[in-house]
């Protein structure tokens, strides 16, 4: 479980993430969504440990995240920002290596290598494993950084905008394998997404925040409601019944 | 058959960029030139003359107090700011990085200004750590203040690094101006290997040194230069990895400085011609970096002999010259990808 109490972070005298209690790891995959400078972002730094709460604490499995062992704590819980480096010269293979890190501390065992090459399988990355990150497409790129993820072999994932910047084919194709690796491998997602159809269709849960407090948790078909959606964005939102499934209409 | 079945058992060597061809003949030249480097010089030095005066020949004498020190020292010296430059570019996040152009050399001249207006008498070991503390202040100083950027952009950062160096740079020259020691000061901003001689170059020692604790640590900075939040996702102590490398840097800095004095751009462009060949996996990159920047130092240590036979130019202006060539053609290079 990931659990935050009554967690507060201020910026000066703005406050981002506002007295928030949340607990993540019952379902799949939840799905973040907000408009900007809702604090989503601040609260995955806090739950990350990159950022220290002013109030509040937030444990992952019941360690406090302020006090416990930073390396011990990468073999719990990953997160992957939108600021990936796509600069570094770094090739697929190298990356997926450091995401045995916390594991190996620089020197690969047996099982380390065999974490690597199946994370390099599942996503499908064989093909690319020689190529440096800036040769990559976007999509390839995001996947090799979801392997690394995966080698890491934690029980929470938490990835900040993994669609950002891809086009729809790559959008869904990097949702369908989330729910993959909740399905099949267990994990436990969260995901700060924008496009809320996608967090419909894909997400077990979703929690929506505004203003650095949570309006709305619950499950996704709940959140999908005209008036819900509203208050959390603070624009027309239409939801349509379409082939059984709630489709937010925002194109007004 | 059977070997298909045995490649799938045992995990597939990962496969890495080839350029093993390229990596032999920096071997073979970077050998070549040491070897050559030997024999370069006024006085004759050369195999016939070193069989012929045997173990108390001039020659063999020659050799060992001046030739073979020169050699160590060029290469050592090549070797270790060639690292010094990868690891400021993995800290900073940026390949326009390295200490001359980052005030972190100009922090340790002030340094060694110093210790010569107030402890005139210092050893040279005492002389290089005064540096050295002053080149970590300089580091220090300097990621101080591109953290105040808010737009990390790829030139402003070097744009930054160079202001500075620039101010602590005439805050030197005034006061160097000022008890008459701009002489010194002229000796240091001019590196050169003329009077390096046994009994005055064994502290590049402690920048090889230096080379290996880099070595060692070379898959943190690897993950250190992929940013601090992921750093710290992977668990590492980014703060630590950061201390370990600005020693690394400053400690190199202060070395070189105190040896043969400044030598610009080889930071800079050695590990951006590594990077293409082969990329910024560190501990991939520090043999490359170190054999490419003692090649590359040789090279210019022979030119800067020979170009007026039988007296020497600086190396600096020899290096000068090849590396902001170089500099300029990474430069225009980077803008005609798509950034």
């Amino acid at each position: 479980m990931i659990a935050l109490e009554n967690v507060t972070k201020r910026y000066g005298s703005t406050t981002v993430v506002d007295d928030v209690s949340l607990t993540f790891g019952g379902e799949g995959i939840v799905a973040l969504i907000g408009p900007n400078g809702a604090g989503k972002s601040t609260l995955f730094s806090l739950v990350g440990r990159l950022l220290k709460p002013d109030a509040g604490t937030v444990s992952v499995d019941g360690l406090d995240v302020a006090t416990a062992s930073s390396p011990e704590l990468a073999t719990a819980l990953a997160v992957l920002r939108q600021d990936n480096h796509v600069g570094a010269r770094l090739t697929v293979h190298d990356l997926v290596e450091f995401g045995r890190f916390p594991h190996s501390r620089g020197r690969l065992t047996e099982v380390d290598r065999d974490h690597i090459e199946r994370a390099i399988d599942y996503l499908e990355l064989d093909a690319y494993r020689g190529r440096f990150l800036d040769e990559l497409s976007g999509g390839q790129r995001q996947r090799a950084f979801i392997a690394m993820v995966l080698a890491q072999d934690t029980r929470y994932v938490l990835l900040d905008e993994p669609l950002n910047n891809l086009d729809l084919r790559h959008m869904t194709e990097i949702m369908k394998l989330l729910r993959r690796m909740a399905d099949e491998l267990d994990k436990r997602i969260v995901v700060v997404l924008h496009d809320i159809n996608f967090a419909a269709t894909y997400a077990d849960r979703i929690v929506a925040m505004r203003e650095g407090r949570v309006v709305a948790d619950a499950p996704a078909a709940e959140v999908m409601d005209a008036a819900v959606l509203e208050r959390v964005y603070d624009t027309p939102v239409d939801v349509h019944e379409i082939d059984g499934r709630p489709v937010a209409l925002y194109y007004s | 058959m059977t070997t298909a079945v045995a490649e799938t058992v045992s995990a597939p060597a990962p496969p890495r960029p080839r350029r093993a061809w390229v990596g032999a003949l920096i071997g073979v030249l970077l050998d070549t030139l040491t070897i050559l480097s030997l024999f370069i010089g006024v006085s004759d030095v050369s195999p016939a003359s070193l069989i012929s005066g045997g173990s108390e020949g001039t020659a063999a004498f020659l050799l060992v107090v001046s030739r073979a020190p020169r050699t160590v020292a060029v290469v050592l010296v090549g070797a270790s700011l060639g690292i010094a430059g990868l690891i400021m570019q993995m800290l900073v996040r940026n390949k326009f990085v390295e200490p001359g152009t980052t005030g972190v050399t100009e922090f340790a001249t002030f340094g060694m200004l110093l210790t010569i207006v107030l402890w005139p008498g210092l050893a040279v070991m005492g002389k290089m750590a005064v540096a050295a503390v002053f080149g970590l202040l300089g580091t220090w100083v300097f990621l101080r203040v591109i953290r105040a950027i808010p737009v990390r952009q790829l030139v402003l950062v070097p744009l930054v690094g160079i202001m500075l160096g620039g101010i602590i740079g005439s805050v030197t020259t005034f006061f160097a101006y000022r008890l008459d020691l701009l002489q010194s000061l002229g000796q240091w901003a001019q590196g050169s290997f003329s009077t390096v001689m046994q009994g005055r170059y064994e502290l590049v020692w402690v920048a090889a040194a230096m080379v290996v604790v880099a070595w060692f640590a070379a898959d943190r900075f690897s993950v250190v230069g992929l940013g601090e939040e992921f750093a710290t996702n992977l668990g590492l102590h980014y703060q630590r990895v950061v201390a370990v490398g600005m020693v690394i840097i400053a400690v190199i800095t202060a070395a070189v400085l105190v040896t043969a004095g400044m030598i610009p751009f080889l930071g800079l462009v050695v590990p951006n011609v590594v990077s293409l060949i082969i990329g910024d996996n560190v501990r991939r990159a520090i043999p490359w970096v170190a054999g490419l920047g003692a090649l590359f130092v040789v090279a210019c240590d022979i030119l800067a002999r020979l170009i007026r036979f039988p007296y020497e130019i600086p190396l600096s202006v020899i290096v000068g010259v090849i590396g902001a060539a170089l500099f300029l053609w990474l430069l225009l290079r980077r803008r005609t990808r798509a950034h």
